[in-house]
């Protein structure tokens, strides 16, 4: 080394050069000595643990977080169990221990075969046999416990729903973290076999409920016998999840349940319109979720995805549906909002059971007609004619622009996993798209305009609508557990104009299209019914109200499959409020059919079959077939 | 002009050829285990990643130092942003504790960025060291080379990794000590850590704080250099509380496992006690190649990467262990030989840089397998599974290969 700098003189570096040799030398004389340590000094002694003494170690299941209502009541709670594993060996053993449980575990030779390969997946874990011992027959094993080497009995909580299926697509199941999930970050880390939230609030906040498992290692012997129980390595104690505090309310929730008409499949939302918390989420038909707990028996998990009812379907968050005249407040909204109408507007052509526009005629729900609405007597009465005009008014690209800015088009976000998106379509480029440009006319607009045509909303999102209605105009988005942040979407009407149409719709409830639904109770509803044309039955009805009127505390939303012979849907949201506001329900009111029936609707176009693209849903197994086509255009 | 393959540094191609043969029949039999898994067939990509290593090899021996000191910064800013966006979009390998090290564009993981910031920090070190004509004197001026240091390992700690972060720090402190720094200078530099480590315990610490205060008063620096160690170890003993609950879960118990693996806390101890086990029972001759019972059973944790060496342990036993030690201690002996015939001093600090990088991953890899050092997951050198890892180690042999071959060219006498 020569050159110009002084710090790198031969002198100086030799010297560095004999320091880094020390340091060198005296680091690889070190790991030789920790090696000579380990594998000379104790070699008996590791030999013994790795050829006869194994440690295993037994995951420890944490107890997972209970799930509460708003009175702390419990929705979600874990009970002991047994679950009966064997430890890890060679397979030829492992077989041999298998083939001596199989009389007591019931296990044929393709279960036999599911343990083994769960074994194989986890070599390095106790495969699980049976997950859900009874205590008969934990006692019957542990007197045999001699010869079936590798048995190992543990008690382990057990998650349990006491209400089932009152609740049960709200608060979804558990099941084994599969080989998909584990490669997702949410899941990272977890061991095979771990139970996770496969759907509902379960899912949703996994995270916070799961806890951690804790581990203890056994000892076994060359035999495969467990020598020493823990005492081989201290135990890691498990870490319980946490509890989640939800906003529902038990009781409402069970009397949803018991109220629904039996045998329809529907929905029902409850919840505070000051708040957005959800107050009830109910889906018919229900499932029972403890089936989940410890893995689903194949015959029930095939009846439940061949139920031609879907019951694992949450139609709730998971359904669209035509909104029907629910979505003429939508309507009405924009056009107060921009100003065109106010309450006590006319339209230029009276009600005759129809309005001929173009060279069609686009009929009114009632033959005889109603004659010279203003808007809220239109709303009261669900009038098409007036709704048609008042669409034409609106105009097209206006009522596009407002569902769009009101979320029509979205998701509400609650914090439920599966929700699916309203469709609605985004601008009139929609129509040219699926048309072709200059193939349509405005004459979409009237049918947009009563809640027909390329519309499909979920319950929920109908229900953050009326919600809006229901409170100051602004939206409070629906939440379970966590409130979220807060949402500027808001009706932009004055404090009158909500007044209006909260009187017209009071209107809708006393002398309107669901009369006598709460006639009798001592509190003041108010609400708008709905029909949903469906092309596989009978129409699909709607109510949603809120009460009380002057100072609403409650929105509840319904939703009935093929309603039209049951004179349900707004009697049971009726019912559904005063028995939240402690107002006396045992005055039955009288039955009174949503009459509002939609008109068949009208051909626009003729040859062209309706566009399914928009109002697809989702391809799962539970899907079902008939809830969401929208009536042919 | 680039060196002909024969008047290439002999020793040091025969070290490394014999390694990357060593590590890949290692790698070949960590795959052998009973139960077939994504490990079985990994030696096969491998053999790929040494192909690709070998290229980039003869690419880093054709650059000359000029051309190399002329690149390091934009190499290292390069390397920065490409942390930085490894940070805002990275990914975590499955199954790992999460973290953020990979880089991933378009979904596609394109390797971890984490390694040529390594060789670009030395890089840096190299060119600041080498352009200035006294050894840094007083902490003031060991500011800049902290930096540079410091920057891409602070980045890494986010990802988190804090294993690969020490080595920025091995790096730093080895450079500076090439450079001439004065060993007084390097203590006082490292003391706020020292004293963070220390500050498990009250007593240890307060001792520690008094001796240095001697140290101090004993070596009489500039006035300020002496207040700012002393009041850097007050605030460091003071954040210690803070920054290990701040460690994640996995870090924390990495370390409570080293200091006490029985007691075993999170049952990390696990991976110690299989490797321990793993290692012992191979004995003096081990169990034979590719026939270990506890790698077979998959016992073994991360066989394929950060525990390879359990297997040659396990299969091969203390005389393969110390075979693979003499090449390793060869490999940075022969590193230290070329780095003091180096021609110019940014030659030579790269050299002793690479050579100190590949000497602190060795030391901890190996460590951690008998439980001498915490485990921190940072890989072998030619032994553990992995691209990124391979192609520093490769370039950092090129790089040294081109120095050895330039320092013969302008006739190295030794004095």
């Amino acid at each position: 080394m020569t050159g110009p700098h002084p710090a790198f003189h031969p002198h100086l570096v030799a010297r560095r050069v004999a320091a880094s040799r020390f340091v060198l030398f005296g680091t690889m004389a070190v790991l030789v000595l920790g090696f000579f340590r380990t594998q000379i000094l104790g070699h008996s002694k590791y030999e013994l643990q790795s050829e006869t003494n194994r440690l295993r170690p037994i995951p420890v299941l944490a107890p997972r977080g209970l799930i509460v209502d708003r009175q702390g009541k419990i929705l979600a709670e874990n009970v002991p169990g047994y679950t009966v594993s064997l430890l890890p060996g060679d397979e030829t053993s492992m077989r041999a221990s298998l083939e001596r449980l199989a009389p007591f575990v019931k296990l044929d030779t393709a279960g036999i075969d599911a343990v083994l390969a769960r074994y194989r997946r986890a070599p390095y874990l106790p495969a699980l046999v049976l997950p859900d011992a009874s205590f008969d027959l934990v006692s019957q094993l542990e007197e045999r416990r001699l010869i079936i080497p590798g048995l190992v009995i543990q008690p382990e909580p057990k998650r349990y729903y006491p209400d089932s299926s009152v609740i049960a697509h709200l608060i979804g199941d558990i099941g084994e973290v599969t080989e998909a999930e584990r490669t997702q970050r949410r899941f990272a880390g977890l061991r095979l076999g771990a139970l996770v939230g496969k759907d509902g609030l379960e899912r949703e906040y996994d995270d916070s409920l799961r806890g951690s498992d804790g581990l203890r290692f056994v000892e076994v012997s060359a035999l495969g016998h467990v020598v020493r129980d823990a005492g081989a390595a201290p135990t890691l104690a498990p870490v319980p999840g946490a509890m989640i505090h939800t906003t529902i309310d038990l009781d409402l929730q069970r009397y949803i349940a018991r109220n629904f008409p039996e045998g329809h499949r529907g929905a029902v939302i409850a919840l505070d319109p000051n708040t957005g918390a959800i107050l009830a989420l109910y889906s018919a038909p229900g499932f029972d979720p403890n089936a989940f707990v410890g893995g689903i028996d194949p015959d029930t998990w095939r009846r439940l995805n061949d139920n031609e009812a879907h019951p694992l379907f949450d139609r709730a968050i998971q359904a669209r549906y035509p909104p029907g005249s629910t979505w003429k407040l939508a309507v009405a909204a924009m056009a107060l909002k921009r100003g065109l109408v106010t309450l006590d507007t006319r339209m230029p052509i009276p009600c005759r059971g129809g309005l001929q526009y173009g060279d069609r005629y686009f009929r009114c729900w009632s033959p005889q007609g109603h004659g010279d609405l203003t808007l809220s007597e239109a709303i009261a009465q669900s009038c098409d004619v007036y709704f048609y005009q008042l669409g034409l008014k609106l105009g097209l690209s206006s009522l596009l622009e407002d569902a769009d800015a009101l979320g029509f088009r979205t998701s509400t976000g609650v914090d439920l996993p599966g929700e699916i998106r309203s469709d609605f379509p985004s601008g009139p480029e929609y129509y040219d798209r699926i048309y072709g440009a200059r193939h349509w006319t405005a004459a979409v607009t009237l049918n947009l305009a009563i809640g027909q045509g390329e519309n499909a909303q979920t319950l929920l999102n109908m229900v953050r609508f009326y919600q809006m209605l229901a409170s100051d105009g602004r939206e409070r988005p629906p939440y379970v557990v966590h409130p979220p942040a807060q949402s500027d979407v808001m009706l932009g009407l004055t404090e009158s104009q909500l007044e209006g149409l909260r009187e017209a719709m009071v209107s809708v409830v006393r002398r309107g299209t669901a009369r006598g639904a709460a006639g009798r109770y001592a509190v003041t509803i108010a609400g708008k019914t709905g029909t949903a044309q469906n092309p596989h039955g009978p129409p699909h009805g709607w109510f949603i109200g809120f009460a009380p009127a002057e100072k609403p505390t409650i929105v509840v939303g319904a939703i009935v499959e093929f309603a039209r012979e049951g004179p349900y849907v707004a009697p049971l949201v009726a019912r559904v409020i005063a028995r939240y506001l402690g107002v006396d329900t045992t005055a039955e009111p009288e039955f009174t059919l949503p009459t509002d029936t939609a008109p068949r609707p009208m051909q626009l176009l003729p040859g062209i079959e309706h566009p399914d693209t928009m109002l697809k849903v989702p391809d799962t197994t539970t899907q079902p077939p008939d809830t969401t086509h929208a009536p042919a255009p | 002009m680039r060196p002909p393959l024969r008047e290439l540094d002999k020793p040091l191609v025969a070290v490394v050829v014999v390694l990357s043969t060593y590590g890949l029949a290692t790698l070949y039999s960590a795959g052998q285990t009973d139960v077939t898994t994504f490990a079985t067939t990994i030696w096969h990509k491998q053999v790929i990643w040494l192909v690709l290593g070998l290229g980039t090899l003869l690419a880093a021996s054709g650059l000359s130092p000029r051309l190399l000191e002329w690149a390091t910064p934009y190499f290292y800013g390069v390397v920065l942003v490409l942390l930085v966006m490894t940070l805002l979009g990275g990914k975590s390998p499955t199954g790992a504790p999460v973290g953020r090290s990979w880089l991933g564009i378009g979904g596609v993981r394109f390797g971890q960025p984490a390694e040529p910031a390594k060789l670009a920090c030395i890089m840096m070190l190299g060119r600041w060291l080498a352009t200035r004509r006294e050894p840094p004197a007083t902490l003031r001026e060991l500011v800049r080379p902290t930096v540079i240091a410091f920057v891409p390992a602070v980045l890494i700690v986010l990802q988190p990794d804090l294993g690969s972060s020490l080595v920025f720090v091995a790096i730093l402190f080895s450079m500076l000590f090439w450079a001439g720094t004065k060993p007084t200078l390097l203590l006082l530099l490292a003391s706020p850590v020292i004293g963070l480590v220390l500050a498990v315990s009250t007593v240890v610490w307060g001792a520690w704080i008094l001796l240095l205060l001697g140290l101090v008063l004993w070596w009489r620096p500039y006035v300020w250099e002496g207040l700012a160690v002393m009041l850097a170890n007050a605030a460091s003993g003071a954040l210690a509380l803070p920054f290990w609950k701040h460690l994640a879960p996995y870090q924390q118990s990495r370390l409570l496992t080293f200091l006490n693996p029985e007691e075993d806390p999170r049952a990390t101890g696990w991976h110690v006690i299989q490797s321990k086990v793993a290692i012992g029972s191979g004995g003096l001759l081990g169990k034979g190649f590719t026939l270990g019972t506890q790698k077979r059973l998959a016992f073994l944790p991360a066989q394929h990467t950060d525990f390879i060496f359990s297997v040659v342990g396990e299969e091969l036993g203390f005389v393969g262990v110390c075979i693979a030690l003499a090449l390793f201690a060869a490999l940075v002996a022969i590193l230290l030989r070329i780095a003091r015939r180096a021609s110019d001093p940014y030659s030579s600090l790269c050299v002793f840089g690479c050579g100190a990088m590949l000497f602190t991953h060795i030391a901890e890899n190996i460590g951690m397998t008998v439980n001498l050092v915490p485990i921190t997951g940072i890989p072998l050198p030619f032994f553990s599974y992995g691209g990124s890892f391979l192609l520093l180690c490769a370039a950092s042999v090129g790089i040294s290969l081109r120095v050895a071959w330039e320092s013969r060219l302008s006739g190295y006498i030794e004095l």
